[in-house]
Order: C-alpha cells, then structure tokens, then sequence
C-alpha cells in the first residue's frame, strides 16, 4: 500500500474496512494482540525472574520444606511458610469482606443518593484516598490505630490493624471501579424502572446492581490484589510476629512483609528463600482468582447473565 | 550522568514527526493528530527505554548504594564532598546492606554500604570501617525500669517475664520489640547476650530502628533495642522513650566513644577493588576531621584515619 | 421488601411524601449513608493527622526550595520535579500498552481463544504481587540487564509493570459497559471494526478510562519499594530522564523510617502529595469533560 493510500485511510478515519487491499481491521487486531502479548509478557518476565530467584533454594532445600518445616529461622536453616500463608489469606479475606461493603455503599451514595457538588466532593475525596502512600497509613496505624487497640487488647500490633488500614488502602478501588461500572448502566433502565413507580433503593439493588455486577466484580479482586501485595503499611502495623494467628489480636506476619523485612540484610540462601516467598504468594493469587472466577460463574450461572471473563 | 545524547533527542524528533507529518490533511487535523500524538509518544517512550545512558567516566561519577543506616550519612558526606569538588556527583542509593555487597561486586556502585561485620563469603571485597553505631535497650519514658542486667534481659526475650514488677516497673506484661531476622542490630544484639534465635518469643517484629522507637513511644509496656544512634536523636526530639543502662555501663554517644559500651556494629563501606582515585579520595574525606560532625549528628562514632 | 407495617400500596398513596411516613427501604438508606459516613470519617481522620502534623511546614518555600540536612531542612522542588518526570514516563508507558491490551481484551473476544483467558490470569498475578517483588525486578532488568542505571526511566517503567493490571481492568469495566446497541448501530452503518472502536466505542468508555487513569496514578505516586531500587534516592535536580530522583513518596518513606527526627517532613511532604494528587485529579477530570462538551458527548 502506498503512501496516498494510507494518507486516505487516516483522512477519512478508516470508516472503511478495506482499501486498496489493505484491512484495516486486521491491521488493528494484531496491533491490540501485540501489546496484549507485550502485556502478558511483562508478567511472564516477571513471574519467571521470581523463579530463577527461588531456584536455589528450592534446589538447595526441596519445595516441600517451605510447608512442613517447623518454624521460619532461614539464617538457621528452618523454612517454614505456612504461618505466613495463613497470615496472608486471614488480613486479604478480612480487608476485602470488611472494605466491599462499604466501598458498595459509597459508590451507590455518590452514583445515586447525592449530586451535584457534594457528589463531586466525595469522588473527589475517594480518588484522594487511593492515592495516599501506604507508608503514611502505615504512620497513621502505628501512632493512631495501634494504641487504641493496645488499651483493651496488647500489644494492639495485631491481624486486626492489619485488616483496619488495608481495608482503608484497598476501598477506594473498589468504590471507584463499582462507581463507575454503577455509572455506565443505561439510563433508560433507570428511568424505566422510576417510570414503574419503584422506590430509589429497589432501583438500586433491582436494575442498577445486577447490571453493574461484573464491573463490582472485578473491583473486587483489583482490591484483593492490591491486598494481597501491599507491603509497608503492614509491616508497620502488624505485628510481624511469625506465628498461626489464632485471634485477630494476634500479631502476625504476610509473605509481603517477610520479603520486605528480611531482604536488605538477606545474603545467598536466605535472599532465595525469600523469593520462594514471593513465588508462593503469586500462586496463592492464582487460586484465589480461580476460586473467585469459579464463585462467579456459579452466581452468573443462576442468574443467566452474559460475562465475559 | 546527563550525557546521554538520546535521552532529550526523541522527545523532539517525536514531536516535529506528529507536527509535520504530511499525511494529517487540516480538516480531519483534530483526530488524526490525536492518533499520530498516540503513536509518538508510544515510539518516544521505546527509543527512551531503547537509549541506554553511557557508562559514566569513573573520575567524575560515584555511586554508593547499600544500607539504609549508612545512607543518610552518606547523602550528607556526599553533598559536602560535592560542594568542595566542583565538577564531580556523588550518587547515593539506599535499599539494605545486601544491596550495597551485591552492587559493589558486579560493579553496579562504586562504592557498597554495609552496616554489619562482614560474613566469611564475602572476604573478597575489600572494606573500610568509616563507624561505629551502639546497639541499646528502650523503654517507655513512662517505664520506672531504668536499668537492666544480662540475666533480665535475656529472661526478657526468652519470654520468661510475666510482669514489669520483677524489675521495679509496673504490674503490665512486657511488650517484647524484636528485630527481623538478618537484620544486623539483631546479630549484635543475640551475640552479645548469646541468645539463639529460635528461642526468642517476641510479641512485635520489626525492621528499621525507627519503627522499633514508634512502637515503644506508642507502648508504655514495650521493650526494644535499636541503634544509639537512631535513639538519642528521637529523645533529642521529644520522643517520650529513654535508653536504658546495662549491666551498669550507661547507653550513649560517649560510653560508646570512649570503648567502654559493649554492644556495637560496624558501619562499612565496601570496594571490589582498593580504593583509588575519586572513590580514594572520597572515603579519605569520610575518615577525615572535617566530616565527624556528619557522623556526630547522627549519633555514630566515627573510624578516623 | 417482604415485610412491611405499612398498608400494603402505601407508596402508591399520597401520603408516602409526608414526614411521618417511614419511606419503606428506611433500613436500606440508613445503612448506606452510616457506611459512607464511616468512609468519610476514617479519611478525615487520616487527613487530619497528616495536615496537623505536616501543615505547620507547608509554604511555597518548602514546595520550590532543595532539600537540605537529608531533608530535615529546605524543601522538596527537586523531589517534586522528579516525580513529576517519573509520573510521566510511566503514564506513557502505560498509556498504550494499557489500552491496547483492554481493547484487545474486551472487543476482540473472537481472537481470543484460550489466550484472553490467560492474558487476565497474568494480569491478576501481577495486580497481587507486592511492590518490593517489583522494584527487585526493576532493579535486575531496567537497570542492570537493560543497562539504564539508577534512573527516572527505570523507576518509571518499573511502576509502569505495576499499573498495567489496574489501568487494564478498569478500561475493561468501561469498554464493556458501553451499550451493545452503539457497537451494533455502528456496525449496521458499514463502519469498519476499527472506526467502531476508535469512534464510538472509546469516546463512550473515556470517563472510564479516567478512572482507569487515575486510580493508576494513586498507585504510582503512593509506591515506595518498587522506586527505592530502580529510580533511586539521589536528592539533586534531576537533568535528564537518565538522572536518578527520589520520588515523593520514598521521601516519606526515608524520612519517617530513616532518618531520625523527620516525622514533621515526612507529613508535610505526605500534604504536598496529597494535594499534588487532587491537583492532577483535578485536571484530569476537567480535560475530560471539556473533551466531551466539545464532542457533544455530555450525558445528564
């Protein structure tokens, strides 16, 4: 294809699928499918730089240590990950089942409660909020949260502060992908629905919920992750203790935080094993997500919707 | 290093190409542009990501990377070694001890710092000791306790200790602050009271000095050992925590100076190779009279020459 | 609503507007203003802290002025520049990639196969990993392997790596939630898929993918380990992209961790990113609906 010919093909914004042989369309999708595999690659670099780094430690101490070993004293050659595991799993399930709630309730409040300039502030307050660095929530936990609890229940360096400032970091995501999902349903439906004489809230919970579900969905699990992976706040307020939580007074340590507490002065076997750490949360995120999926296509399947994850 | 041709070039070119390219005709300008301004940029940011800064002359460019406790230190050093070199960058990097070893032998920095004695599989690099920072004990200013013998402390950490009272304090169960394992105060701390790892109960872990003291000032029942250093700046600036006296011997900048102060670590800087050159000159400067107040401002005891 | 004390039409009825009537999801309103209420608090609290602990330094002085005594003293302007740069260069990145990927992913679910499958698996992964994973990643790759030093571009793309997944989801949730209606008139006009997409389908999703935009920029300004490896720690102004600067954010980070006594800055410093934030929020937001006015593409 010549130059006028492409000159063309911008002039009149490819309405054309064709010209002079040349397809527009097929030209675009292997562009999109280029940068999707560029994407995918960028994960697939990384996931396999965390394995290169485990490697020795794996060959060095054998997989199945990490989960049976008695305790985690890697400079004494003990590596057991289990505690840590369990720490992950407890603070991400309680952050993401305390923030989901209200992170639904401010993005229903913004969408259709309030307008206007109120409604501008509190979007506003809410993109605020997901830029915060976690070091100033780890800051505000360790001198404002952290003494609270310690008053009924020391050392107050607990799961549950944990799960207070995650819950925190991660419900502005989930609050701005519902609200916009929330925002995207069409406004017939909704005029339709008042037409029907329906309450605002049966509006809400009837048409404008179901059909903003899988945006919700996926706000979800970007909040999981973010939980998941979030490090410096969670050191801070934590406890970091490596045990098997058995309240949420308890202290206890995430694999994140192991990684971060350890890796400045982690030397040779030490520094594997804590990419083994690394490692083991990217596979704990692997079957979360395949739980989640599995739990949504459950509900999908009930309710007959179309989805298309 | 601000030498690297391409690193202002595309930015240029990309934006004289979406200006002038011919095939944007004026009417449909708008959205074309924006398309082509998308592809620009896209291309600008490959030929930035593609340009890879030279490597910079070693006699007018120093990069130290390493531990944390070194490093403000070192920024400081390195701004004033700037202001009297003209002509010359010192670039600091923060990021842990094990960085600064790491760096230092594949030739990423010039110079690595280390803020622990060096292990048996890391003889090959040589080192230079420009200080000493004291390890010590912190409790709550609120805490009666003010001093505490080997055999308390180590009952202390075992998690033997049920009530402050055993030590003149309050009826409250201590908070015991440990360290992160690896972590160089920790080392010096457990050798020192011949401690084994495994068997400390801690009921907080933490990682930097600074995080050990916001624990304490936020506990009045809290126990933790941090650096001097860290600690007496912290008091100096109202942090309601104190520095308690062991086996006698009084935690400070001057018990520490004058040796008798028994728990400390080594502050390093390490090189692949013998220090020559600017790296020479720098850690000469470092050694020197002229930059102990650096060193005194944080609290270390500095290594002279 | 089962369940109800009131007469079994009473919405229908007229007096459903007068005070005394109990509206009948009561419950439902109450719970959603108290959570949002708790929400506000909880950010007013935080908010609060850091603006009575950092406000007392805020000036213009702090803002523009070089950082001296590792920070205790002067102010943030190189920082501040730095992290602008840094911003820049990762949204750049992100840009393209990030939307050709949801594109990809939502419009061209035919090309797919088990491969979009995999491509949102890859992306979970790399939304859970921790920032730390990142930086050692940044560390090895942009700047060893690639050979770009300690340097604003490293840094940059290293938070590029870890916006990706957020961006993407999100541009998903918009693109998916544009009708199916506007795809399938467009079609039926003879307008070719990329035209579709170009012209209908993406000015429909923009406010989505501000939102996208956004949220990845809350992440990248809040990151502190991925930069402290890769675009470094170095104060001076910075010259070039090549030139190592310390980000805002792992200013903070030192001041509050490392260096004794640097509480006050740190939270003066945390303002500063708060309010640098709604600032490009800000901007955002209004480029955007300045965009749909001029496109007549303003709804409600």
């Amino acid at each position: 294809m010549n130059a006028r010919g492409r000159a063309a093909l911008w002039r009149d914004g490819f309405v054309g699928r064709r010209l002079r042989g040349f397809d527009v369309d097929e030209f675009t999708l292997s562009g999109m499918r280029l940068l999707a595999v560029a994407t995918s690659g960028i994960a697939i670099l990384i996931v396999s730089y965390l394995l290169v780094g485990s490697l020795p430690a794996l060959q060095a101490v054998g997989a199945t240590r990490f989960l049976t070993d008695r305790a985690w004293h890697p400079t004494q050659g003990e590596f057991s990950l289990v505690p840590m595991l369990l720490g992950t799993l407890w603070v991400t399930v309680g952050a993401v089942f305390l923030a989901s709630p209200f992170a639904l309730a401010s993005a229903i409040l913004g969408r259709f409660f309030i307008r206007g300039f109120l409604a501008r502030i509190f979007r506003r307050m809410l993109e605020t909020l997901a830029g915060i660095p976690s070091v100033v929530f780890g800051l505000w936990g360790l001198t404002v949260l952290v003494p609270r609890i310690a008053d009924f229940a020391p050392p107050g360096q607990s799961v549950l502060a944990g799960i207070l400032v995650l819950s925190l970091m991660i419900l502005p995501t989930i609050a701005l992908l519902a609200d916009s999902a929330l925002g995207a349903v069409p406004e017939a439906q909704l005029r339709a629905g008042a037409a029907a004489g329906l309450s605002r809230w049966a509006i809400v919970r009837g048409l404008a919920l179901p059909a903003a579900r899988s945006g919700i969905g996926v706000g979800i699990v970007l909040g999981a992750g973010r939980a998941l992976g979030e490090t410096m706040a969670i050191v801070m307020v934590m406890g970091n203790v490596v045990q098997i939580p058995t309240s949420v007074f308890d202290p206890a340590r995430t694999l994140t935080a192991n990684i971060a507490l350890e890796m400045a002065y982690a030397s040779s076997a030490h520094r594997s094993a804590l990419f083994v750490s690394g490692l083991v949360l990217a596979l704990l995120t692997i079957v979360l997500v395949w739980v989640s999926d599995r739990l949504g296509q459950d509900y999908r399947g009930e309710q007959g919707a179309a989805y298309g994850v | 290093m601000g030498r690297c041709p391409c690193s202002r070039l595309p930015l240029r070119v990309s934006f004289e190409m979406t200006l002038n390219a011919p095939s944007f005709s004026a009417p449909r300008m708008g959205r074309c542009r924006k398309f082509g301004f998308a592809a620009a940029l896209f291309a600008c940011v490959l030929v930035l990501s593609a340009c890879s800064p030279e490597r910079p002359e070693a006699d007018a460019l120093l990069i130290l990377t390493g531990s944390s406790t070194v490093a403000p230190a070192a920024a400081e050093l390195a701004s004033r070694f700037e202001k009297s070199h003209p002509g010359i960058r010192i670039d600091v990097q923060s990021g842990g001890s094990s960085r600064g070893i790491a760096d230092a032998r594949n030739g990423l920095a010039s110079i690595g710092m280390v803020s622990r004695a060096l292990k048996a599989d890391e003889s090959d690099l040589h080192v230079v000791t420009i200080a000493r920072d004291g390890v010590a004990l912190i409790v709550h200013e609120s805490n009666p306790v003010d001093a505490l013998k080997r055999e308390e402390v180590i009952a202390l950490y075992r998690g033997e200790v049920d009530v402050w009272s055993l030590f003149g304090g309050s009826a409250k169960r201590p908070v015991v602050v440990h360290k992160a394992d690896g972590r160089a105060t920790l080392e010096v701390f457990l050798a020192y009271f011949g401690l084994d790892p495994r068997e400390v109960i801690a009921d907080v872990i933490v990682g930097e000095n600074e995080q050990a003291i916001k624990t304490v000032s936020g506990n009045p029942n809290a126990v933790a050992y941090v650096s001097i250093g860290s600690a007496s700046v912290n008091i100096a600036n109202g942090a309601p925590i104190k520095l308690l006296s062991i086996d006698g011997v009084t935690a400070s900048l001057a018990t520490l100076r004058e040796g008798r102060y028994p728990i400390s670590r080594p502050l390093n800087l390490v090189l692949k190779d013998p220090p020559r050159g600017l790296a020479a000159e720098f850690i000469a400067f470092v050694r020197s009279e002229a930059a102990r107040d650096v060193f005194d401002a944080l609290s270390f005891v500095q290594v002279a020459q | 609503m089962a369940f109800s004390l009131l007469p079994s039409r009473w919405h229908e009825s007229p007096w459903r507007w007068r005070m005394i009537a109990i509206p009948r999801d009561a419950g439902a309103h109450l719970l959603i203003w108290t959570a949002a209420l708790i929400v506000c608090a909880a950010f007013v609290a935080v908010l609060y802290d850091v603006v009575r602990e950092g406000g007392a330094l805020l000036s213009l002085d702090f803002v523009i002025q070089p950082t001296a005594d590792l920070g205790r003293a002067g102010g943030i302007g190189p920082i501040l520049v730095s992290t602008g740069m840094i911003l820049l260069v990762c949204l750049l990145a992100v840009l393209p990639l990030g939307l050709g990927c949801a594109i990809w992913l939502s419009e061209f679910r035919e090309d797919h196969g088990v491969s979009g499958r995999f491509v949102r698996r890859s992306l979970d992964v790399l939304a859970g990993l921790p920032s730390i994973v990142f930086g050692l990643f940044g560390y090895t790759f942009f700047c060893q392997a690639l050979g770009l030093g300690f340097s604003i571009l490293s840094g940059g793309l290293t938070l590029a790596c870890m916006v990706l997944p957020v961006f993407i989801r999100a541009v998903e949730v918009a693109l998916r939630a544009v009708p199916h209606e506007l795809r399938a008139a467009s079609a039926a006009l003879g307008f070719s898929k990329t035209a579709r997409i170009h012209r209908f389908v993406l000015p429909a999703a923009v406010p989505g993918v501000v939102v996208g935009v956004i949220l990845g920029i809350g992440r990248a300004l809040a990151e502190t380990a991925a930069l402290l490896f890769t675009s470094g720690y170095v104060t001076r102004m910075p010259e070039s992209f090549s030139d190592s600067g310390r980000a805002l954010s792992v200013h903070v980070y030192e001041l509050a961790m490392n260096v004794p006594g640097g509480d006050a800055v740190a939270y003066a410093s945390a303002l500063v990113l708060v309010i640098f934030l709604i600032g490009i929020n800000m901007l955002a937001t209004a480029l955007v609906q300045h965009w749909q006015r001029r496109k007549g593409w303003v709804t409600a």
